[in-house]
């Protein structure tokens, strides 16, 4: 050793392994109830985001197979609503927003250099206030009091008067865990995204992925809200006898539309935003070039998600809202097209000029082109108002939403599993059974979803647990149930590969794919506390240029888990964080937060009691212990 | 492509590397995480409250006569707790000025000051719900009126809460540095909560009088 | 423009099969915008695949690829897409606002005005007319006359239903609280079908109606037939039918015109017998089906609002012989 090292426990191994002590996760059930590390909660938020996929799937399979004929009486209407209602509102609350979070929270921390997520033990509140909320809507699914009006839960279906039971106030507390928990990943992320990152990665630095969910997790912040408040004014009007939205009592059904798509056109666009960010990523990698026109590709991300708040009225263009106004939505609804096009053509373009690599993350984006874009500009047909006014409530928009879902998120995210697993996991998913799976869903995706845009124009409504014998949709409908069997093949085969892979799959090196972000820098998977000495980034492809990284964070304490801190626009090295290790305190409140937001579907009053524990467990989380104080006086150093 | 791998040996600091011992370990302001938790949270409340406002005014469109079937809120203790709310800014920027300082001493007697305005506060919210001429369940401009006031309750009662906690540890210790920046973004929530409720007692107490 | 071949449907429920001139603007508007569509989709994917081709060829031949030379030429060319894009988003936005005016024109002199009202799950509808006589409610069928153009004017009774007649327009949303108008015209002959299009709950599913347009001549024999009140009973059995239905639970919700019975919580039954289905077209109106709908509702239509009823043998097959007489 050279006079100059310094002496601290991490520095006699290679920058990539894990420092000792201060970063060691625990054993045990109380190590995974109390951990901190955010690849740990990272990885759980996304095993358990696919699991409510895979739950949401089967009720697919369940409303596929009803429909295969017509006139079935598989399912009863009851039943059929029951399960429509949950296999959205699950597809949506509980996978499509939560899985981009998710994966998010694993990968944001190590592409920017970082050694943790920020407020890492609210991301572990929000990880076990989410899974109890998840369980709640099947349970009362299983337990036959299900929400039944909807995903969108219209008023006055949902209200107090024709919402009977507690069926839908199901749903709106469902609204209320998935809103607490995404709205907290929100602020973790966007602090990480802006405080951590590696001295040197200024904005103009930042992989496009961590873009994307820079963008996905403002219009979080801004858009969840509108759902919060109005779920939280069903709940009220449900339960407590207030009038929002009740026409005869000065309130009205369509406030609840103008609350509800206020925020839920920008949801759709938390679940894209995420997916352009994995397209970004694999397509530079697997172009082996960055992609093209860097700047063109950010304004666009950032253009998206502020049109995005424009365009809700385009789902209550069959309301009595005035002519013009509504024209307005149709050039709002057009004109976020061209962001997207300007990134398609930017892609189209980096792969044009680049060297590809045909392995299955890849194929996985290349099904997003065809998927997404032919969902895309279905999307500018319902923009059109009169012809809107056919399609809309149609088979057509059901086609159109999984085009673009289907296409814009899960094949990203397939694509990104690929891509991510030897990351996640320390091992390669098998490449031959990976075709295999990408072609039973590209193939089974199309023959399921192409023949409902016929299907709608040739008259069949949504949300209809059967249809007559006559109307001749039987033969379109049988071919999409055997597209769904397909489909389903493929992510059987996908969680197949998964399990195998994990048992005695291919050890994987740390940077297989010899891509350009700063997680292939680390092992695989990478260790406690990320990197022992966090890099200082030269440019914008960090592991593919010359000067790519220029130095190591040193002087980081071993005792504490300290992180760096560095300034919001250039990345220049502010401050440094000591960060709390486990805790069981955000699974304790997350349990008593649930008990209160359950309860209080039955009794107003639950608000009041339940609340106390939880905030008794708050104080009790936030109060610092001694040691931890005494520990952190030794490291300190005021500004 | 790639960086040359460093040597298991680590070699001395070079120009690129960073000592981060040289820098401080807390800090104030939008350079503190603390800072950006408080201000996520005060967007998204932002929002709600902004919300909260148009609800109010849809429903509005809704009817000729405002408000419906019953009289204004009486202005008084409205009025009365926007005075209170203001002035409690004072030993509030007081207190983030002293935790800004890390004068202990000052920022126990601030806290005991801004803890002693919640109560009147809370207490005058509490004569401001008694008088406000109309239930949530009488129409829908009560509920948005109970909806708009509940949710500045709520945040009335959770700034509070916040603050007597930080003020017994303030006493109690166990206190480092971090503790003071917690103090100032504790201010800074306190100024979010007064200033969210300037539009709030305009739309409810003004709105009905003057538009 | 030539229509899909018959991939699927029933040409009384097709929006492309339009018979009305609303729906024909919007078929116009689809077909155009479904070829722009088409073409882009392909220039597209044939983009793609072509660079897909290129990159391989280079990934095999071990290339450098990347040039600022090249860079400033792709730009060309993505700006050059970018441009085409906007401009076809230009033409498909104003294409929307043509036929948006087009549908705005429809000429409304000598409208037929009638009432519709959504019920969870049936239709309501009230013909009406300056003479107050004239005015009738029926329910699930509605008859116009070919050429004259129709003014609805769309209520809710319980939640929010939308009336979707493919055909011949496009839909508008029932809102309780609100009133909403649907204006169109048939132009050709032909009995179409429509259905909600809202979830409304239960039988969403079942909640179709049946629209028939006929020449003006058969419409106004129609129209003379249904502003009469109920015919009067024939036989005893049909007098003992309208005694069962005026003094039993039957009058508790339905109207018969020249009864007493006059509630108007279901459709009204003054010439039920003249319409094709029951139940919002969920059974065709024969004398076993409407004996199966008055015997047990819900045993076809789950959930819907009409209870059972137990009637004695004898009460029964006279209430239906009544019934059964009400052209």
């Amino acid at each position: 050793m050279t006079a100059g090292a310094t002496v601290t426990g991490g520095i006699g191994r290679s920058s990539t392994s894990p420092p000792a002590g201060a970063w060691a996760e625990r054993e045990g059930v109380f190590g995974a109830l109390a951990t901190v590390d955010h690849k740990r909660v990272g990885r759980r938020f996304i095993v358990t985001a696919f699991g409510f996929f895979a739950c949401a799937g089967i009720l697919a399979a369940l409303m596929r197979l009803q429909l295969a004929f017509p006139e079935q009486t598989l399912l009863s209407a009851d039943k059929y609503n029951q399960i429509f209602t949950t296999h959205g509102t699950a597809m949506m609350f509980l996978f499509a927003v939560p899985m981009g979070q998710a994966v998010a929270i694993y990968l944001v921390p190590l592409m920017i250099g970082a050694r943790n997520i920020a407020f890492p033990r609210m991301v572990a509140y929000a990880y076990w206030v989410y899974l109890i909320g998840g369980v709640m809507l099947f349970v009362a699914l299983i337990l036959d009091i299900g929400p039944d009006a909807g995903w969108f839960s219209y008023t006055p279906l949902a209200g107090p008067q024709y919402g009977i039971g507690k069926r839908s106030d199901f749903w709106a507390q469902l609204i209320t865990f998935t809103e607490l928990s995404g709205l907290m990943v929100a602020v973790a992320l966007i602090t990480t995204i802006l405080k951590f990152r590696a001295p040197g990665m200024s904005l103009d630095r930042i992989p496009l992925f961590v873009w994307a969910m820079l963008g996905t997790n403002f219009m979080i912040v801004f858009g969840m809200p509108a759902v919060m408040v109005s779920s939280t004014a069903l709940i009220m009007d449900r339960l407590v006898g207030t009038h929002f939205f009740n026409p005869a009592a000065g309130g009205d059904s369509l406030l609840w539309q103008h609350l509800f798509w206020f925020f839920g056109h920008p949801e759709v666009y938390f679940i894209f935003m995420p997916g352009l960010g994995v397209v970004s990523a694999i397509v530079a990698a697997f172009s082996r070039r960055p992609v093209f026109a860097y700047p063109a590709m950010v304004l666009s991300l950032n253009a998206t998600a502020f049109r995005a708040f424009g365009l809700w009225v385009h789902h209550m263009f069959a309301t009595s809202i005035p002519e013009l106004g509504k024209s307005f939505f149709t050039a709002a609804s057009m004109v976020i097209a061209i962001p997207t096009a300007i990134q398609i053509f930017c892609w189209i373009a980096t792969i044009a000029t680049g060297r590809i690599v045909l392995r299955t993350p890849m194929l996985y984006i290349l099904g997003f082109f065809f998927i997404l874009v032919l969902g895309g500009l279905t999307g500018v047909m319902l923009a059109s108002v009169p012809l809107d006014l056919q399609i809309h409530d149609t088979y057509f928009v059901v086609a159109h939403l999984h085009y673009v879902l289907i296409g814009g998120m899960v094949f990203p995210i397939f694509g990104g599993f690929f891509y991510w697993f030897p990351k996640f996991a320390g091992r390669m998913l098998d490449e031959a059974l990976g075709k295999v799976t990408f072609w039973l869903m590209f193939v089974g995706f199309n023959v399921t979803f192409f023949p409902m845009h016929v299907l709608g124009l040739a008259g069949m409504p949504r949300r209809v647990y059967t249809y007559p014998a006559d109307m001749g949709w039987g033969p379109l409908n049988l071919t999409a149930t055997i597209g769904a069997a397909v489909l389903a093949a493929g992510v059987a085969l996908f969680v197949f590969n998964v399990v195998r892979s994990l048992l005695r799959g291919e050890q994987a090196p740390d940077d297989p794919w010899q891509a350009d972000t700063l997680e292939w820098a680390t092992s695989s998977p990478p260790g406690p506390g990320n990197f022992a000495e966090p890099p200082v980034v030269g440019s914008r492809e960090p592991l593919w240029s010359p000067h790519g990284i220029v130095g190591r964070v040193r002087g980081l304490s071993v005792e504490v888990p300290e992180v760096l801190v560095t300034t919001a626009i250039d990345a220049r090295p502010d401050s440094r964080n000591a960060m709390p290790g486990p805790s069981l305190m955000p699974p304790i409140a997350a349990v008593l937060t649930s008990v209160m937001l359950i309860s209080s579907i039955f009794t107003p009053w639950a608000v009041v009691w339940g609340t106390i524990p939880v905030v008794i467990a708050l104080t009790i989380w936030f109060w610092p212990t001694k040691r931890e104080t005494e520990q952190h006086i030794k490291l300190e150093k005021p500004p | 492509m790639r960086a040359p791998e460093l040597a298991v040996d680590a070699p001395p600091m070079q120009s690129g590397d960073v000592d981060a011992k040289t820098l401080p370990s807390f800090v104030y302001g939008h350079r503190s995480t603390m800072w950006w938790g408080t201000v996520g949270v005060a967007a998204i409340e932002g929002t709600v409250f902004a919300l909260a406002i148009m609800v109010y005014f849809y429903v509005r469109t809704r009817v000729t006569v405002w408000p419906p079937e019953a009289p204004p809120p009486d202005m008084l203790w409205g009025t009365v707790n926007t005075v209170v709310l203001l002035l409690s800014l004072i030993p509030n920027h007081f207190t983030k000025k002293a935790a800004e300082r890390r004068d202990l001493h000052a920022v126990r007697v601030g806290m005991m000051i801004c803890i002693a305005f919640a109560f009147v506060f809370l207490f005058v919210r509490a004569l401001e719900l008694m008088m406000l001429n109309v239930r949530w369940d009488t129409n829908a401009y009560g509920s948005a009126v109970w909806f708009l006031l509940g949710l500045h309750t709520t945040h009335l009662l959770t700034d509070w809460f916040d603050t007597v906690v930080l003020a017994v540890l303030m006493f109690t210790g166990p206190i480092e540095g971090r503790r003071f920046v917690d103090a100032s973004e504790n201010a800074m929530y306190w100024n979010f909560v007064v200033a969210a409720w300037l539009p709030i007692y305009a739309v409810i107490y003004l709105a009905p009088r003057l538009l | 423009m030539t229509a899909l071949p018959q991939l699927a449907g029933n040409p009384m429920q097709d929006a492309l099969n339009a018979t009305g001139i609303q729906a024909a603007h919007v078929e116009n508007l689809w077909w155009l915008m479904f070829w722009v569509c088409t073409a882009v989709f392909v220039a597209v994917m044939v983009a793609l695949l072509a660079s897909v081709a290129r990159a391989r060829r280079a990934e095999q031949r071990d290339e450098t690829r990347v040039s600022a030379q090249g860079e400033r030429r792709l730009t060309r060319w993505v700006a050059g897409a970018l441009a085409v894009s906007a401009v076809l988003l230009g033409v498909l936005f104003f294409a929307s606002i043509f036929t948006d005016r087009a549908l705005a024109q429809l000429p409304l002199e000598d409208a037929l005005h009638i009432e519709v009202t959504g019920y969870q799950w049936w239709w309501e509808a009230a013909y009406d007319d300056p003479t107050p006589s004239n005015v009738f409610t029926t329910a699930n069928e509605l008859h116009i006359p070919v050429g004259r153009p129709v003014m609805m004017t769309l209520r809710a009774s319980d939640v929010i239903h939308s009336l979707w007649i493919p055909n011949l327009a496009g839909k508008k949303d029932l809102i309780p609280g609100r009133t909403n108008t649907l204006a169109l015209r048939a132009d050709a002959p032909g009995v179409y079908r429509a259905q909600c299009a809202e979830f409304c709950g239960w039988q969403h599913a079942n909640m179709a109606l049946f629209v028939v347009a006929e020449s003006p001549a058969d419409f106004a024999r129609w129209l003379d037939a249904q502003r009469k009140p109920a015919a009067e009973p024939t036989t005893d059995a049909m007098r003992h039918g309208r005694d069962v239905f005026e003094k039993g639970t039957c009058a508790m919700c339905h109207a018969i015109k020249g009864t007493s019975a006059n509630a108007a919580r279901a459709p009204d039954l003054t010439h039920v017998a003249s319409r094709r289905s029951l139940g919002a077209g969920v059974i065709p109106n024969t004398a076993e089906h409407r004996a199966a709908w008055v015997g047990n509702a819900q045993a076809i239509k789950p959930g819907t609002n009409m209870p059972p009823q137990p009637l004695p043998a004898a009460d029964f097959d006279a209430l239906l012989a009544y019934l059964g007489s009400l052209q």
